[in-house]
């Protein structure tokens, strides 16, 4: 397959990984902060190539499993009026709520609808003019542009019984946490699709205040053996800066167009993380001017309170300081069949690639 | 009948409706002495004392898709079942859900595709029954089917799970993932065209060929829903042994790579509707291969692995460039990534 098996090519592979052994001295934890990464570095078995002292660990990149329970709550109860229609990506079905999910509200007879992209969930509200259509918006830079162009088209064809919830949230203020609460890693693999649109710019403060290198990275084994290289180079010579590995799709200055729509729908506010807290400036809320089409305005329904359970460590999971073998849930009550935690659950959370993939790395 | 004619709640009656469905197409295109003499179960002579009974309901959305229709694949999947148990698969029920309103026209297609693939098997469906339920209670038309097969002398039933042993080889009779992804390529839902047909086939023929190269065979199973690598997984489960899959050789069609790549998708857990997986001793490995590639249906055919001492319980796919990781069971249905 043209512009994939390049970047699978064994001598190159091979020869990356033994400069790597050839060059890595010091110990390196290395975190990637994005799903794909998560899913890719498993899918390869990249760790199996890499020498003891180099590790890969995996942080709240996943917008499923850094979503607070409250908004699954929120999409439940929504889905539970007579003429809603939830559309959402597939990942979120599964996610446990307080007391259901949204699997088990549609096997209730609830109408939700996995879509790809939020232009079939426009779609089905231009099919459906008495219903009302949610949008579950969630993930990072990557898919809010996204939602903001479906809002403004939705607003152009007069769309008004189409709605989002919004969970999108912003990538630099969880990686800046994770380093300000002290979680012991190195540098850091940079989000390959959310630099698509941010560009790199946005992580200089990462070698500037923490003396720490952030290398923006692709998907494919050798992007990602390459990123880990370039990590540690810059590890050895104690020369910290921000790179892009990746630059076949991402630019320095990002995708404009989609920043401004983002601009134009989005502004920031104060949002919770799991494992991380509330972190300032963090999320994604609908402006004003798009209230027509802001779920969370436009409905007022009770919701139940929300119930975590306090054996999950998704929170310690997802900032690297536990590993999903840590948790006496892992495995037994929490399996990606029956998950508990929100990182069982997602394709690209780290308890599951790890359930999936290495469930014997100890053997 | 018309194309017009619409399925009625009065067609399951049992009634003259039912009658006249009942004569009109299936009688027409189920043609066996023991289904036309109409009684309440067939009468029927089987060879030889040891047989192999199965079962399974067909739900298939959309019901045509490129490759088959839910006829095709409730014959093929009951005919499978039986081959890969080592038996000669003889005959087979069909039973009908449909939902009021469906067009009879359709219904006479499905209908066609199953005598059609019946016949090709030299399998013969011998009794049935129809019913209709009200809209909405089911989608369109759900099917049913058992089959019945014998044994013959010279080909006794496989010596199954407990008789693997490593150092054994692991071959798959074709590429993996047609079925899934032509399937989801015929859902409106997504925009792909992608030209790719469904892999559904009889496999009872191809699997006598092999069986007539070898006697050394000691499993074997379709890989259907969950893929190659539920398999995979849930046969060493529980198991003394482990497997080692090479992944380079595991033939898997550039369409099926490419759409799974898009979707996030891991091709060993797409489903098959016409792929076998064997287990035989390794002196075999080569006949077995060649028999195999000697048959259209599996001419993409490849030796995938072995069955190994280390990691008992686990399979694990080894990757050319040298990392490795596990194979385990589909959890769930896979699902599309976000980003």
């Amino acid at each position: 397959m043209q512009y994939i098996d390049e970047f699978r090519d064994r001598e190159k592979i091979i020869s990356l990984v033994n400069r790597i052994r050839f060059e890595s001295r010091k110990p390196m934890r290395i975190m990637e902060v994005c799903g794909g990464h998560t899913m890719a570095i498993h899918r390869f078995g990249i760790p199996s190539l890499l020498p003891g002292h180099i590790q890969l660990i995996s942080g709240p990149g996943c917008p499923v499993c850094v979503t607070d329970r409250r908004f699954i709550d929120h999409a439940i109860a929504f889905s539970r009026q007579p003429d809603v229609i939830i559309t959402t990506y597939g990942d979120l079905i599964k996610v446990p709520g307080s007391s259901s999910s949204l699997e088990r509200e549609k096997a209730a007879r609830a109408d939700i609808r996995i879509v790809y992209s939020i232009l079939d969930a426009l779609t089905i509200a231009k099919k459906n003019r008495r219903k009302k259509i949610v949008f579950l918006g969630i993930g990072f830079e990557t898919t809010a542009p996204g939602t903001a162009a479906g809002i403004i088209k939705a607003q152009m064809a007069g769309l008004f019984n189409f709605y989002v919830l919004s969970a999108h949230k912003v990538m630099p203020p969880a990686m800046s946490a994770i380093i300000q609460q002290g979680v012991p890693i190195n540098g850091y693999l940079g989000p390959g699709h959310v630099s698509t649109i941010t560009g790199s710019a946005m992580y200089e403060f990462i070698p500037d205040k923490y003396n720490m290198g952030v290398v923006i990275s692709g998907f494919e084994p050798l992007d990602i053996l390459q990123s880990i290289y370039m990590l540690v180079r810059q590890h050895e010579a104690n020369q910290p800066k921000v790179e892009i590995q990746y630059s076949r799709v991402v630019r320095p200055e990002g995708n404009s167009q989609a920043l401004e729509l983002m601009n134009e729908v989005f502004e920031l506010r104060d949002d919770w993380w799991r494992g991380l807290g509330v972190l300032p400036q963090s999320g994604l809320a609908i402006q004003q001017k798009y209230a027509d089409f802001d779920a969370e305005k436009q409905f007022n329904i009770e919701i139940e309170p929300t119930r975590e359970d306090k054996a999950c460590i998704c929170g310690d999971v997802l900032k690297g300081i536990a590993s999903p073998a840590d948790c006496r849930l892992f495995g037994k009550a929490c399996t990606p069949t029956d998950p508990v935690g929100a990182c069982m659950v997602s394709n690209e959370g780290a308890c599951a690639a790890f359930f999936r993939y290495r469930k014997t790395a100890a053997e | 009948m018309t194309k017009e004619q619409k399925i009625m709640l009065g067609h399951g009656s049992g009634g003259k409706l039912s009658h006249e469905l009942i004569s009109s197409l299936f009688l027409r295109h189920f043609q066996h002495p023991a289904l036309t003499a109409m009684t309440d179960s067939a009468v029927l002579n089987l060879p030889e004392a040891q047989l192999a009974f199965t079962t399974d309901s067909y739900v298939v959305d959309p019901l045509f898709f490129p490759g088959g229709n839910i006829g095709r694949i409730a014959v093929a999947g009951t005919v499978n079942d039986l081959a890969v148990s080592g038996a000669k698969p003889m005959f087979i029920s069909a039973a009908f859900i449909i939902e009021e309103g469906f067009p009879i026209a359709t219904l006479e297609q499905i209908v066609t595709e199953m005598a059609n693939e019946a016949r090709h098997a030299g399998v013969s469906i011998v009794t049935g029954d129809t019913k209709v339920v009200g809209t909405g209670k089911c989608d369109k038309v759900f099917i049913n089917t058992a089959g019945l097969g014998s044994f013959h002398v010279e080909f006794p039933p496989f010596p199954g799970q407990e008789s693997v042993k490593p150092g054994d080889v692991i071959l798959i009779s074709g590429t993996i993932g047609d079925h899934g992804m032509a399937v989801l390529s015929a859902r409106n839902e997504l925009p792909v065209q992608s030209g790719l047909e469904s892999d559904c086939a009889c496999l009872n023929e191809l699997i006598l060929e092999v069986r007539k190269a070898s006697s050394r065979i000691k499993f074997m199973r379709d890989a259907t829903r969950g893929g190659l690598g539920t398999i995979l997984a849930e046969l060493c489960e529980k198991s003394k042994f482990g497997i080692e899959i090479q992944y380079e050789t595991i033939p898997v069609r550039e369409t099926v790579r490419g759409m799974c790549e898009l979707l996030g998708f891991d091709p060993l857990y797409v489903a098959n509707e016409g792929k076998v997986v064997i287990v035989a001793e390794s002196s075999d490995a080569q006949r077995i291969l060649l028999a195999l590639q000697n048959h259209p249906l599996g001419k993409d055919a490849a030796i995938i692995g072995k069955v190994v001492e280390q990691h008992p319980g686990f399979c694990w796919l080894k990757t050319e460039y040298g990392s490795s990781r596990i194979v385990d069971m589909l959890a769930g249905e896979q699902l599309p990534r976000i980003c």
